[in-house]
């Protein structure tokens, strides 16, 4: 009895500070996932919602975190496997919703780098740009996620292995064949 | 050929810095527009708002157009049952007429059947008297002049 009642507020002191930490991997992270999976679907109400769906199941999980990987190595995990299960289901249930939010990839190549100054620089980084959203739509998901997890979140190989459950040799594999197709829309456009 | 191409995808190089310069100059833009989208979106105003009242603007709609078209179903049904049911009436009463006037034509051809038949049988009486009773008859009456 004397036993729990020293223990309590340490138990509840430990609590606060977990949701605390919680918190502050929410503030950290939040932009970054949501950042990967508007990059992976480009729909962005989808990508809220799998954003939402992810920090949801994190928190459920967050007691069972034991910092075995990094915070956003297990976030990521969490996203893309969230994000196989939403394609998966989607495919099922083809006849139930066939149209989709995700935006034209003409529209997503106006989001152009700020640094370009003049007309032409802006229509040719445009058309790289777009050159490459190309060459991703044509990749397979696996090699889209980890290309997008390299290029554009900038992990490291052995990140992008930890995250995605591959090898690193596969992940090279796989970066090296999307990086070829990209060569090729890039050349093929020229 | 095509092994040969395989080869030389797979041996693409993976880092940034063994990639020309076209290709991170692509990758960089790639980059940095995908983070600006990505941004942009992210602080974008939330419109659920406009979203539900749009919705549930739809939604009225469409509860409305459903409830006209089953009231129109339903009254164009309820007519057509009255409709149908007049017509029935005015077709029995009609077929009801028809009867009465014959069932009364046969009467009264029966009637004039009848008539015709008992002037014949009265004419016949009075024309045929049996010539063998004719001369009682005349003795008769002598008989009640003397």
């Amino acid at each position: 009895m004397a036993a729990c009642t020293t223990l309590e507020p340490m138990t509840i002191a430990r609590a606060d500070e977990r949701a605390a930490e919680f918190e502050r991997v929410v503030a950290i992270h939040r932009p970054q996932i949501f950042r990967f999976l508007l990059a992976s679907t480009r729909d962005i109400d989808l990508a809220e919602t799998l954003t939402q769906e992810c920090f949801l199941k994190a928190h459920r999980n967050w007691a069972s975190f034991r910092g075995e990987s990094t915070a956003m190595t297990w976030l990521m995990r969490i996203a893309i496997n969230l994000q196989k299960d939403h394609w998966r289901n989607r495919r099922m249930q083809f006849w139930r919703q066939t149209r989709t939010n995700a935006v034209d990839l003409d529209e997503a190549s106006d989001w152009l780098p700020s640094g370009e100054t003049s007309q032409e620089q802006r229509l040719l980084a445009r058309e790289r740009v777009s050159q490459v959203w190309h060459a991703v739509e044509g990749l397979s998901e696996r090699q889209r996620t980890v290309f997008l997890l390299r290029f554009v979140e900038e992990l490291e190989l052995t990140q992008i292995a930890e995250t995605t459950g591959l090898s690193e040799g596969t992940v090279k594999a796989h970066l090296s064949r999307a990086l070829a197709r990209v060569r090729g829309e890039l050349g093929g456009k020229r | 050929m095509s092994w040969r191409r395989w080869i030389n995808r797979a041996e693409e190089p993976v880092e940034m810095d063994a990639l020309d310069p076209a290709m991170k100059q692509a990758l960089g833009d790639f980059k940095t527009s995908v983070r600006a989208w990505s941004e942009a979106a992210y602080h974008r105003s939330r419109t659920a708002e406009s979203v539900v009242v749009r919705r549930s603007w739809r939604l009225a709609a469409g509860w409305s157009l459903a409830v006209a078209l089953l009231a129109g179903t339903v009254s164009g049904g309820l007519y057509e049952h009255h409709r149908a049911q007049v017509a029935a009436q005015v077709a029995a009463q009609r077929e009801a007429e028809q009867e009465r006037a014959l069932a009364a034509q046969q009467a009264q051809e029966a009637a004039q059947q009848e008539d015709d038949v008992l002037a014949s049988v009265d004419m016949d009486v009075s024309r045929e008297v049996p010539s063998a009773m004719e001369p009682l008859a005349q003795l008769g009456d002598e008989g009640e002049s003397q």
